[in-house]
């Protein structure tokens, strides 16, 4: 649903700086020509996200290994005691999430997956959503899948929730009145203020972001986008974030899994 | 206090220069943000560095507000000996992290 194919796009800087200018709006880019935020991010910054031993997201990968074989809850489990070796139980699991949860319903994305297996099966509190525990055990399992294609989507019973997350993907909002589809399909690879406008492929998360400096889940990205154009953010934890990052991750099909990438 | 990732070479030749990196969780708290309920979030970052090399200091250095969470230093040294090399971070609480890495020098 691309609105504008040609004509004059209302362009606007966060900074509130409004400018008129004529666009050539890209419809949505076909899978052949998907590229990952990393190609637009500095050499260095790509370096950092390359080298293990500088990569400061696999300081939560690290602690994710710990969690791993730590044991929780009543219970007395840990997940390695169910799951064995990540490296093997957990290789290209991050590729295909959100999948479609029987017991909701609904699609249900990697956090939420390990906070119901914290609870069902540990008997432990779950993690509270953004924490360091539940961002650290999502990035080591993000890991385990690392340069494998991502392969969401591919159970029928998720169309509905996708098309909705779709759907939100082009849903003006926001005081600026701007869709996701606005920026990154129509206008990717031009600036916003002095940042590259990428394709929005969530390929890396969770990710070290050197704005936060710190580790974040999409969500936590997703928000910073509804801020930006003066939306109301959902809150962390709603469905419409599992069926917008459902959307996104089919979207990218077929792209590697960078987790955990490095961002600006 | 937290998580280090250390990177020296397993093994290099005499006199060979080799590369050091030492990666470490810290918020790095400046001093200067307010928390929730308005109060300053008191200081909180590593203020020192030291690497030594058979108990040979080869690098330190001071961090100060301005360094940003989670510091990252890479450096260089010539292997002269097999031995220890090791790392000690210090924070603003007198909490010292410490990590160790053996090198074989032939």
């Amino acid at each position: 649903m691309r609105r504008a194919l040609t004509g004059v796009v209302l362009a606007a800087g966060f900074g509130g700086a409004l400018g008129l200018c004529i666009s050539l709006a890209l419809a949505q880019s076909p899978p052949s020509e998907h590229k990952s935020g990393f190609e637009f991010i500095s050499p260095e910054s790509q370096a950092t996200q390359q080298d293990d031993f500088s990569n400061p997201g696999m300081l939560w990968v690290a602690e994710g290994e710990a969690l791993w074989s730590a044991q929780a809850g009543a219970s007395g489990r840990s997940c390695a005691g169910c799951h064995g070796d990540a490296a093997v139980s957990m290789k290209g699991v991050a590729a295909r999430y959100p999948v479609y949860f029987a017991e909701s319903g609904q699609p249900i994305d990697l956090q939420s997956r390990i906070n119901v297996c914290r609870k069902v099966n540990q008997k432990a509190a779950p993690f509270p959503l953004e924490s360091r525990e539940l961002l650290a055990l999502s990035a080591f399992i993000g890991k385990q899948s690392r340069g494998m294609p991502i392969t969401t989507g591919e159970d029928k019973r998720l169309e509905p929730f996708r098309a909705r997350g779709q759907e939100l993907y082009e849903q003006r909002q926001g005081q600026l009145n701007f869709s996701c589809a606005n920026c990154h399909d129509d206008n990717w690879g031009k600036r916003l203020a002095s940042s590259v406008i990428p394709q929005s492929h969530p390929t890396g998360y969770p990710l070290y972001r050197l704005e936060w400096q710190s580790m974040g889940s999409l969500q936590r990205r997703l928000r910073n986008c509804m801020v930006g154009v003066r939306a109301e953010p959902y809150p962390y934890g709603s469905q419409e974030y599992v069926e917008l990052e459902l959307f996104l991750m089919t979207r990218a099909k077929g792209m590697p899994l960078e987790t955990p990438a490095v961002r600006p | 206090m937290a998580r280090a990732l250390i990177n020296v070479p397993a093994k290099a030749k005499r006199g060979e220069i080799i590369e050091i990196k030492a990666l470490i969780s810290h918020p790095m708290e400046t001093g200067y943000r307010t928390g929730p309920d308005g109060a300053l979030v008191p200081r909180d970052i590593i203020n020192r560095f030291i690497c030594t090399y058979n108990g040979v200091e080869i690098f330190s250095a001071d961090l100060f507000p301005a360094i940003a969470a989670n510091p990252f230093f890479s450096f260089t040294t010539t292997a002269t000996e097999s031995g220890r090399i090791a790392f000690r971070w210090i924070d603003d609480r007198g909490q010292a992290h410490l990590e160790t890495a053996e090198i074989a020098v032939e």
